[in-house]
């Protein structure tokens, strides 16, 4: 795909390295979180090379996804404050699924759909990060009845998560012309005025 | 640890049936904490047999040594001083794995076959099938397995699993000198501790019984206790134990409805896409801008 010069810049190259990151982290997370979940992902441990090493693994991954969330958190909580026409967006989301978008209203670089996805991914690597320190006996010692809550809600937290990120994996390939942003950064100008038309005006001046 | 393959009545993170044709006596270890003089010989016997030596501690001013279940040490005798009565009573318990018939470690073990249950009762940990996550202490409601240092694997009492396979009864039951210790069937416990529970209330413990806890479907560790209505003075013994509501709601609820949840999530995805069809960035608004731009 040949770029326009005229395309949009929606993310720098850190906060694209910074993304995957975190991508990567909650791929291999979740694929091993899952193995430990229910005997029927079991054999999902074999990817991270057997299943005590999917164990020593996972919290150290966990680590990293959240050092690498929270960076990702600074660098655009600023960005998805919840406003009064989020709102009025969100209330009209059916629309959005029927896939009559052209009414819904203006937008700027984030929906109201993104920006509460947003805090609520942000929700769940906080209860995350918490109880997977309070389930990791190789390094701690809680009281078993903290340990007990903290599986509990790691793994209900886990289940809520990734099912957060196949709708924002699906959203991505449903509004075409978005995937493009996360892999080298720019849209189109028209992508831009259809999805985020506030942003549009901001970032060329133009109506 | 021995694998009697014929004889596993459940096996850890496995949803279909274990091998279980042979139908084996379920057997029990009755500790009479009445009759127990707290030698020790059971817990040398323990590392005896299983061939495990913990590292020598310090005396940390009791009787109790090691002051708790390791890794290395599977049985340890734990003394309580309780005055019951206006007089002082030491309360001597064997302390160790008591082999439930609803074992929470292996409910909450995400290891297949790290934890097996054979028919006879025996809870038997798989030490080359465990990863070391801990799970089974989560689950355990008597607080028994341990983590080791050294490989990071979890151990606790096999009730002699090997010993128990070929007619011969557990090395601390066969080290015991006062009878404290008794082995063979369940039924033949409970009735040696049905003789016992008579003694003692003749005795003067009108509160005498058997401990076998319905909680978590019964043990094949029991004890017979002079105060089984305060099983707490004992160490500890928790008077009702069962498996967390929590452990039971992880395991149990959570893994089928976190799963539809989730597939239902990828799948209505899919279908919205097919059905709705992606969401383009439409034609009219890239001709207009590409007008505005040429002119």
């Amino acid at each position: 795909m040949i770029r326009d010069p005229k395309d949009l810049v929606r993310y720098t190259p850190a906060e694209r390295a910074n993304h995957w990151v975190v991508g990567i982290c909650f791929i291999l997370l979740a694929l091993s979180g899952l193995a430990f979940f229910h005997p029927a992902y079991w054999p999902l441990t074999q990817l991270f090379g057997g299943p005590v090493w999917a164990r020593i693994l996972h919290p150290f991954i966990g680590v990293l996804m959240a050092v690498s969330f929270l960076a990702l958190f600074l660098r655009f909580k600023d960005l998805n404050r919840i406003t009064e026409v989020d709102k009025k967006w969100l209330r009209r989301i059916g629309e959005m699924v029927e896939g009559n978008d052209h009414d819904m209203p203006e937008q700027g670089k984030y929906n109201g759909g993104q920006k509460l996805l947003f805090w609520l991914l942000a929700i769940c690597m906080l209860l995350l990060t918490l109880s997977g320190i309070v389930m990791w006996r190789a390094y701690f010692e809680f009281p078993i009845l903290l340990v007990r809550l903290a599986v509990v809600i790691h793994a209900a937290t886990a289940a809520v998560m990734i099912g957060l990120i196949f709708v924002h994996v699906y959203a991505a390939i449903w509004v075409k012309g978005t995937i493009r942003a996360m892999w080298y950064g720019t849209v189109t100008r028209a992508w831009a005025k259809q999805h985020h038309r506030a942003w549009y005006r901001e970032m060329t001046g133009k109506s | 640890m021995a694998l009697q393959s014929l004889d596993i009545t459940r096996r850890s993170a496995t949803t279909t049936p274990a091998p279980a044709l042979r139908q084996t006596t379920e057997v029990a270890k009755l500790i009479d904490v009445s009759a127990c003089i707290g030698c020790k010989a059971c817990q040398v016997a323990c590392m005896e047999w299983n061939d495990i030596r913990d590292e020598v501690g310090n005396c940390v001013g009791v009787y109790d040594n090691p002051v708790d279940l390791s890794a290395k040490s599977w049985t340890v005798m734990r003394f309580a001083e309780v005055e019951e009565g206006g007089r002082l009573q030491w309360l001597i318990r064997k302390d160790g794995c008591m082999h439930c018939a609803d074992p929470g470690c292996l409910k909450a073990c995400p290891s297949p076959g790290a934890i097996i249950q054979y028919a006879n009762g025996i809870v038997d940990f798989q030490q080359e099938n465990c990863i070391g996550c801990g799970y089974c202490i989560t689950g355990c409601p008597f607080n028994i397995p341990r983590i080791a240092k050294e490989d990071g694997k979890a151990y606790k009492c096999t009730l002699c699993s090997d010993r128990v396979a070929v007619g011969q009864a557990p090395a601390c039951v066969k080290s015991c000198p006062t009878g404290a210790l008794q082995f063979g069937s369940k039924e033949q416990m409970k009735d040696y501790a049905d003789k016992r529970i008579k003694d003692l209330k003749m005795r003067g413990f009108e509160k005498a019984g058997l401990y076998d806890p319905p909680g978590v479907g019964g043990t094949h560790v029991m004890y017979v206790l002079h105060h089984a209505d305060r099983p707490e003075l004992y160490s500890g013994l928790p008077p009702d134990p069962s498996i967390s509501p929590l452990v039971s709601l992880w395991k149990g609820f959570a893994k089928p409805l976190a799963t539809v949840a989730m597939a239902a999530v990828a799948l209505g995805s899919l279908f919205h896409y097919v059905i709705k069809g992606p969401n383009e960035v439409s034609k009219k608004l890239e001709d207009e801008l590409e007008k505005e731009e040429s002119t």
